[in-house]
Order: C-alpha cells, then sequence, then structure tokens
C-alpha cells in the first residue's frame, strides 16, 4: 500500500500495517480504511505522535452503502493545526454487527457526533458513555437517514407525557 | 459556673460569610423556546441555589432533516436546503456545499467569480456577527445597541439582496460560479453601506464595550481554555477567543483569501467578552475585505462569472430556443441534473461560527450518495455544559449567545 505523499498515512502503515486496508489520496484527501476493531490505535496514533499531532477530530458521521456488503462506512475526519494537515480515517462496518468502538475516550468531540451517527444510522458506539438519541426524540422507531428508510414515512411526535 | 441561658451567638468571622450555603437541588427546564435563547434548544439544568451543578443540552428541536432530503434530490436541488442551514449567512453554506462539488468534479472557476463570492461571503459574515452581537446585548437587556446591530444588518441584507436577489435565503453561490454578476451600481452603494457601519460600529462600541453592566455579565463568564477547544474540536471565535489563531481563510487560503490583506484578531483568557471583541474586530476586517473585493471587481472589469462546462452549467437562453442540441442539453440538465464522477470529498469554508464543511459522497449518479454538513453549531455548543459547571444561572444566556447556536445549522 502506497502512503500517497501523506505524513499521516506513512506513519499508519509503518506503525499497524495489519490494520489498515486500502489507502487513497483522490482529489487531495488522503485516506485511509482501516479495520473496524482497530480504529481506536489507530485514532491514538495518530493523536499522540508528536511529528502528527492530530489534535482536532474535526467530523465524524456514518455513510449507508446499501447494498454493498459491508454496509456502512465510519469517516473520521482528522485535522493537525500544528502541522496545518487532514487525513480521512475509514471503517467498515457490516450491517448484521453495526458496532465500532467509541472514541469519545480520545476526542471529546466524538460525544455529540457519535450520537448523533447512532441516531440517524443505528451504529452502536461501544464504550460511548451516554449513547442516546440526539436529534431525534426517544420514542422515534427506526434510524432515518439509512437508505431503506422510506422518506415519506411519518411518524407522530410523541413526546414526554405532560 | 453555670452555662447562661441565652448563649451569645458566636462571633461571624469572615470565613463564615464566605461559605457556601448548600441548598436542596432543583432539577429547571429551559426552553425548548426560551425568550432569553435565540434558537430553539432545551436545557436541563440541575441548580444549587442558582449555581449550575449539571447541565444536558438537548438539541434537534428543529431537525428537519436535511441531509435525507439531500440525498434524494439533485445536486442543485440541494443548494437552496444550504440556505436554511444557517439562516444569518446563508451564502458561506452555499459556498461550502458547492466548493465541495466543485472539488468531486474537479472545476476551477473563474477569477471574476471567486470575488464575488468572497463579497458575499463577507457580507454575509458581517451578518451574522451583528445579530450575534446585537441578539447578545437585547438578552442582557439592553435595546439601544440592538437596534444599532440590526440597522446595521438590515443594510447589510440590502446589499446581500440587491448581489443576490433575497434577504436571508440567497442561493447566490451555484456549481461552479454565482448566479449573476454584481448590479450596476452595486460599489458605491456598498461603499456607502461600508461607511455607515463603521459609524454603526462605533455607535456599538461607545455603549457597549466599556459599559460596566455589560462587561461584568460577559467577563469572566463562559471560559474555555484552548486544550477544551482542540478535544471538541471546536473552531471559529470561540477558538480565536482563547488566542489561538486558527482561521481556514489563513491556514487553507480557499477562493482569493490569500490575496487579500486582512488580520485575524484574538483574544487571552477565552471568555464571552473576549468572543465579543473578537467578534467586532472581525467585523472591521470583514469591511476592510469587502473594500479589496470592491476595488478588485472594478479593476478586473465584466468577465465570466460561471465556468463554462456543459455537465454543470445551462446552455445560453438564445441558443435553447433556436438549437435542438442545446434544447436537448438544457432539458437533460433541467430534469436530471448534473452527474457528479463517483468519489468523496470534504471542502471546508471559515465561517461566522467556524469551519462549515460538506463531506460527500457520489457514486456518479444525479443523486448524492452523502451530503454531510460538517455544523459548527452543532460542535460548538458540545463543550457547553462543561463551560457552564459551577457558574450562575444567569451566565448561561451570554455564553449561549456569544456559542451562537443556530438552530437551522445545529439540528438540520
Amino acid at each position: 500500500m502506497e502512503d500517497h505523499g501523506s505524513a499521516a498515512l506513512r506513519r499508519l502503515l509503518a506503525a499497524l500495517p495489519e490494520a489498515v486496508h486500502e489507502t487513497h489520496a483522490r482529489l487531495g484527501d488522503a485516506t485511509g480504511v482501516v479495520e473496524p476493531s482497530r480504529v481506536l490505535d489507530v485514532l491514538r496514533l495518530l493523536r499522540d505522535d508528536r511529528e502528527l499531532d492530530f489534535a482536532m477530530l474535526t467530523d465524524l458521521c456514518a455513510v449507508d452503502y446499501l447494498p454493498r456488503v459491508p454496509r456502512f462506512e465510519v469517516v473520521y475526519h482528522l485535522y493537525s493545526p500544528a502541522r496545518n494537515q487532514r487525513v480521512r480515517i475509514k471503517a467498515r462496518v457490516p450491517e448484521a454487527d453495526a458496532r465500532i468502538p467509541s472514541a469519545v475516550s480520545l476526542y471529546a468531540s466524538a460525544d455529540w457526533m457519535e450520537r448523533e451517527a447512532w441516531d440517524l444510522y443505528g451504529i452502536r458506539f461501544e464504550g460511548h458513555p451516554d449513547l442516546r438519541r440526539i436529534l431525534l426524540y426517544d420514542e422515534f422507531e427506526g434510524h432515518p437517514l439509512r437508505k431503506d428508510y422510506p422518506k415519506e414515512r411519518r411518524q407522530p411526535l410523541v413526546g414526554p407525557r405532560n | 459556673m453555670a452555662e447562661p441561658y441565652f448563649p451569645s451567638p458566636p462571633l461571624r468571622s469572615d470565613d463564615d460569610f464566605e461559605r457556601d450555603l448548600h441548598t436542596e437541588h432543583q432539577v429547571l427546564n429551559m426552553g425548548p423556546s426560551h425568550p432569553a435563547t435565540h434558537g430553539t434548544v432545551k436545557f436541563l439544568i440541575e441548580l444549587d441555589g442558582e449555581s449550575i451543578v449539571n447541565l444536558d443540552v438537548q438539541v434537534g428541536y428543529l431537525h428537519r432533516g436535511f441531509e435525507k432530503e439531500c440525498e434524494s434530490g439533485t445536486w442543485y436541488q440541494a443548494i437552496p436546503y444550504t440556505d436554511r442551514l444557517n439562516y444569518n449567512s446563508a451564502v458561506l453554506a452555499n459556498l461550502a456545499f458547492c466548493m465541495a462539488v466543485e472539488k468531486l468534479l474537479e472545476l476551477e472557476t473563474p477569477e471574476r467569480c471567486q470575488w464575488l463570492r468572497v463579497l458575499a461571503s463577507e457580507l454575509s459574515r458581517l451578518g451574522d456577527h451583528l445579530t450575534r452581537c446585537g441578539a447578545a446585548c437585547l438578552e442582557l437587556q439592553a435595546m439601544t445597541p440592538f437596534l444599532y446591530g440590526i440597522e446595521a444588518r438590515e443594510l447589510t441584507w440590502d446589499h446581500l439582496e440587491m448581489l443576490c436577489g433575497a434577504r436571508v435565503t440567497s442561493n447566490y453561490i451555484r456549481i461552479g460560479g454565482v448566479k449573476h454578476d454584481m448590479p450596476s451600481g452595486f460599489p458605491e452603494s456598498c461603499r456607502d453601506y461600508i461607511a455607515r457601519t463603521r459609524t454603526l460600529l462605533r455607535d456599538f462600541d461607545d455603549v457597549v464595550t466599556s459599559n460596566r453592566i455589560f462587561v461584568d455579565r460577559l467577563r469572566d463568564t463562559g471560559v474555555i481554555d484552548r486544550e477544551t477547544c482542540m478535544r471538541y474540536a471546536v473552531t471559529g471565535p470561540i477558538l480565536r477567543s482563547t488566542g489561538d489563531p486558527l482561521d481556514l481563510r489563513k491556514s487553507e487560503p480557499y477562493l482569493v483569501y490569500d490575496q487579500i490583506d486582512f488580520d485575524v484578531p484574538v483574544g487571552t483568557v477565552g471568555d464571552n467578552y473576549d468572543r465579543y471583541l473578537v467578534c467586532v474586530e472581525e467585523m472591521h476586517q470583514s469591511l476592510r475585505i469587502l473594500e479589496q473585493c470592491l476595488a478588485k471587481l472594478e479593476r478586473l472589469g465584466s468577465g465570466p462569472v460561471n465556468v463554462l462546462d456543459p455537465r454543470v452549467r445551462w446552455p445560453a437562453k438564445g441558443r435553447v430556443f433556436n438549437r435542438m442540441e442545446e434544447l436537448i442539453q438544457h432539458f437533460k440538465s433541467v430534469t436530471e441534473g448534473p452527474r457528479v464522477p463517483a468519489g468523496e470529498g470534504y471542502a471546508a469554508v471559515e465561517s461566522a461560527n467556524g469551519e462549515l464543511g460538506f463531506y460527500l459522497v457520489s457514486d456518479g449518479s444525479a443523486v448524492p450518495v452523502k451530503v454531510r454538513c460538517r455544523p459548527p453549531s452543532f460542535i460548538n455548543l458540545a463543550p457547553m455544559a462543561g463551560m457552564l459547571k459551577g457558574a450562575m444561572l444567569a451566565d448561561l444566556i451570554p455564553t449561549f449567545d456569544f456559542i451562537n447556536m443556530v438552530g437551522g445549522e445545529c439540528d438540520r
């Protein structure tokens, strides 16, 4: 696998070669696809390496690639203010076992963004301290950003009892 | 000796007066639409007297399924939805989305278009900061500065209307360009506007910046440090108020920001007062940028404001009415929309609240697979509970004001 000139990917391939499935840098975005169970090792390496110093987890989201297998992808966008560099880390998660370790212990910003990904895609972030719905209400059924959730489906806005 | 029947009370030392008096904790519901929280959000506050022990910020009241809607229409149909994210600065969301689509299409926009985009972005930023500072004063019971701010914002929106055709939902930035060039007479009018806004900002400054009541409410409230900002990925004026000069316009210059002379103001302690000062100074810097844009646009003279790429641009009307090929192309462009090459891309702009980015995934069809908005309002709101732990209930209002959560963008 190639590092495409990205210091982050080079370090990642040197330190955790078995955790990385593929890399690309199309359109200038250095991207690494990693094993979901090793995602915390990958993020910890990128955050704690003095040469990389990815101090910010800028964005975390999920993508539904139905009907592809594995169906979901969890996408992490990291930014290093000290080096002014970005890297994208992706982990593919199967539908039957939609779980991935939570990154809250490494990045506080993961807290709300993981809650959002759980809310809208139904991906469980294991070890998250408070995995509740965030944009929708507790009684909402299903996860609306999944491609098999029909856009027209309406649900009653049930709130807490008065 | 017998004890006196009425023992004299022990003398109170200063420590006794300083000691905290603990009360029974009570839970207070604030919101979902409390008058002092512009934006629909609910706070579940555990109070010890007037001190905040715990705070749960509950968002989502304005969730409209933005991403779901975008993923069921064409790439063009998503642009008006982006207007409705942060309705104080719609152009910035248009811009971030279009830049991400252009990244997937590998398009380079013409120079004149880029200057127009900067012009519209800075007008938008002014509108956002004026709303934030004005509304903050209003919520701290100061009506006059609010009116100064709103007068300046109305003038800002008048000029956005001249440029875009709408005050709030501009829908100005298009894939590969902008809707149209600025109208005749715009530069002169805009220069008057810049002068008037400077006067209004001075008036605002006179009433507010060294006003004892305002300063007391803002100083040392809602303090956040740089380290916490990094952990929470907080960007924009909140991060800059801690002294970190991170601004995408400088760190990763997009459009023509690298050719523009402007400064990035920073604070020192990261409290609400610093955030206020940073916002005010950013408005002065935006006015500077506007002047440079107007001068440059006049120097450039007329030129194309859109790319000449048939994938995203419609053919000229005259040709559509008179030629078969152009008619077919127009029909297909309108009904099917542009096809974007398969791939993924992330592009971000420095919005009024921080990094506003779009992560887009295309499978090569005319409908996006994924439109992810990285909303600064949502991400900047997450550390709010930590910022207010131990603070007084009244500190919640200015802190929430200067986080500047905008429901449309936070809840999408």
